[in-house]
């Protein structure tokens, strides 16, 4: 009896690790198949020949250096990296002050706020980005990196705010009541006790409003069309592809390195992610 | 560096109005007046970049081409005579469902896989899972592109090797429209796995436990505990991952761009081709509020799921 249940454990758990081997060659194909591009010579990517999944010609790093010296790539780095590093900073302090308002200094519509901040994240990018192009326009800031900076945060703060209301909000009271009689200010009260309770959820937000504008694909392609002002997602789909011969080395190469920002962040601090991303749904 | 001032100009603002009133009176509005002034930023932006917009739009709708005169629902009047209009609507609901769809259930699957696997593990797998959802979508869909290419496609080559002829990944309505799914597919499961491993992890192990002891098959457990338990995450999960893949943009633009004859045109797509490629800003804004009644209906019940889960 026992043994038959330990035999049936044993089958189960192989079933298991077969139906996640499945699921992990197709999660991580995509990934493996542009690194393996990026690094195979133009020859090898033509060639009809041979098995596709391996390398067997020799790896070559020639389409990472035409990225550098033959494209405007490193203009795009530079412009996303600028992009999504002020959009994180000028969201984060937004939605900092705006959760710590909302979760403990009630005021005439506080309530309302909240849920509207709730709906807003719910917008997709695709719902106003042809009268957010308008004013844009109107703000002569088409074909700026800087209408960037203006249109990402609708996305990213009602999210973090959202995010950083559910951790705010499991602070017990006990301990702003204890700071107030110390004599803290508001201000005070959140700089030296919130943010460093609520760190996790800082790193979370911070995550998120990095990799989300990192990500931005809509808007760039909308609002931006010079090589100059451009950014790393837009640029590669709209600038490498160029003509009928697809240079399909320097392509994996580009989109592969683009990728490569938000994704180490993830390694790093995936535990912050992932409490972010069941946060950022289901605690109110 | 501004807060500390905004907050004594409002105390003292307060303060010459409330007079000798009470302290704790004070106390109070000052507070009121602090939480006002903290939720100030986020408000102009609410209202100046999502509110005012969406007025706006509904107002652009409602100019002619050239934007010179107000029509009313000419616009929308005029989509409902395009076969091309109706052509999108079919095609996003399609999508939408099946994809959702199966990212539910694989989601489902997987998050239930890697719960069964011994606990050390399951860290590593959750991992690795996520990258789909973790890298920039348009850039991975430019690798799916390369993967459906017609020549050296790597589907193709396993499919020849099984024996199975190449298919017309993007060329061809039925497939160029799976080929979308596929990679949404691809990169909303890991969401849904997240969700329901949390969820998971939050049912009681006491239940599965009395339950086995009265003797419940593993589908009786399933269909029983885990299923009723999971329930109001799945809802809202589903919810979720319904606006979104509503909304989706950068799968169909790369792979597609909305190709072969429109047949995988989404809203969005759509509206992007009309309002910004075209240039017809007003029927461009007309087809993406076309959604918004659906945005709305899910954002209703997503509400409705999220505060009770919080009761």
């Amino acid at each position: 009896m026992i043994r038959s249940l330990k035999t049936r454990r044993q089958v189960t758990l192989l079933a298991c690790y077969g139906v996640i081997a499945v699921f992990m060659v197709f999660f991580l194909f995509p990934p493996y198949w542009m690194a393996l591009t990026s690094f195979k010579t133009n020859q090898e990517i033509e060639s009809l020949k041979g098995i596709p999944f391996l390398i067997q010609e020799g790896v070559t790093l020639n389409h990472y250096r035409d990225l550098f010296t033959k494209t405007d790539y490193l203009i795009y780095f530079r412009n996303t990296v600028f992009v999504s590093v002020l959009v994180t900073v000028v969201s984060l302090t937004i939605s900092v002050l705006a959760a710590y308002s909302l979760s403990r200094l009630g005021f005439v519509g506080a309530g309302v706020l909240g849920t509207g901040v709730f709906l807003t994240y719910l917008i997709p990018d695709t719902l106003l980005f042809i009268p957010l192009f308008k004013i844009i326009g109107w703000l002569g800031l088409l074909n700026s990196k800087w209408s960037l900076l203006l249109v990402f945060p609708t996305a990213i703060v009602p999210f973090c705010t959202w995010i950083l209301i559910g951790y705010f909000a499991s602070i017990p009271h006990e301990l702003d009541e204890a700071a107030l009689v110390d004599g803290a200010n508001h201000f005070q009260m959140l700089i030296l006790i919130f943010l460093p309770v609520a760190l996790p959820g800082l790193v979370a937000a911070t995550l998120f409003a990095f990799t989300i504008s990192w990500a931005g694909f809509l808007y760039p392609m909308a609002f931006i069309f010079s090589g100059e002002e451009q950014v790393l997602t837009a640029g590669t789909v709209t600038s490498l592809i160029r003509g009928d011969v697809y240079h399909w080395g320097s392509l994996m190469a580009a989109a592969l390195l683009a990728c490569l920002p938000p994704v180490l962040l993830y390694v790093f601090l995936m535990d912050y992610y992932i409490s972010g991303l069941t946060a950022g749904a289901t605690k109110a | 560096m501004t807060i500390p001032q905004q907050e004594t100009l409002a105390e003292g603002w307060v303060s010459q109005r409330v007079g000798r009133r009470s302290r704790v009176l004070l106390r109070l509005r000052s507070k009121a007046v602090i939480g006002f002034l903290m939720c100030l930023p986020l408000l102009v932006l609410i209202v100046g970049l999502i509110v005012y917009p969406f007025f706006y739009s509904i107002y652009l709708a409602m100019l002619n081409k050239r934007e010179t005169q107000f029509v009313w629902f000419d616009n929308f009047r005029f989509l409902t005579t395009m076969d091309t209009f109706w052509l999108v609507v079919r095609t996003s609901f399609l999508f939408t469902f099946t994809a959702v769809f199966f990212k539910a259930l694989l989601g489902f699957i997987l998050a239930l896989v890697i719960h069964t696997v011994p606990v050390r593990g399951q860290r590593i797998w959750r991992g690795v899972a996520l990258v789909p959802w973790v890298m920039p979508l348009a850039l991975s869909t430019l690798g799916w592109w390369w993967i459906f290419e017609p020549t050296h496609s790597a589907l193709d080559w396993i499919l020849v090797q099984l024996g199975v002829g190449p298919k017309p990944w993007l060329s061809q309505p039925f497939w160029a429209r799976f080929s979308t799914i596929l990679v949404n597919v691809w990169y909303g499961t890991p969401f849904f796995m997240i969700m329901y491993l949390a969820g998971l992890k939050s049912i009681p192990l006491e239940l599965f436990e009395s339950a086995a002891i009265d003797g419940a098959s593993g589908v009786q457990r399933l269909r029983f505990i885990t299923l009723p338990m999971l329930r109001n995450i799945i809802a809202i999960t589903m919810l979720f991952s319904t606006i979104v893949t509503f909304a989706n943009f950068d799968i169909v633009r790369v792979l597609t761009r909305g190709g072969p004859r429109d047949t995988t045109n989404l809203f969005g797509t759509y509206s992007f081709r009309l309002g910004i490629e075209t240039g017809d800003v007003p029927l461009g804004a007309a087809v993406a509020l076309v959604m918004f009644p659906i945005l709305a209906v899910s954002a209703f019940f997503i509400l409705r799921g999220v505060r009770r889960s919080v009761v």
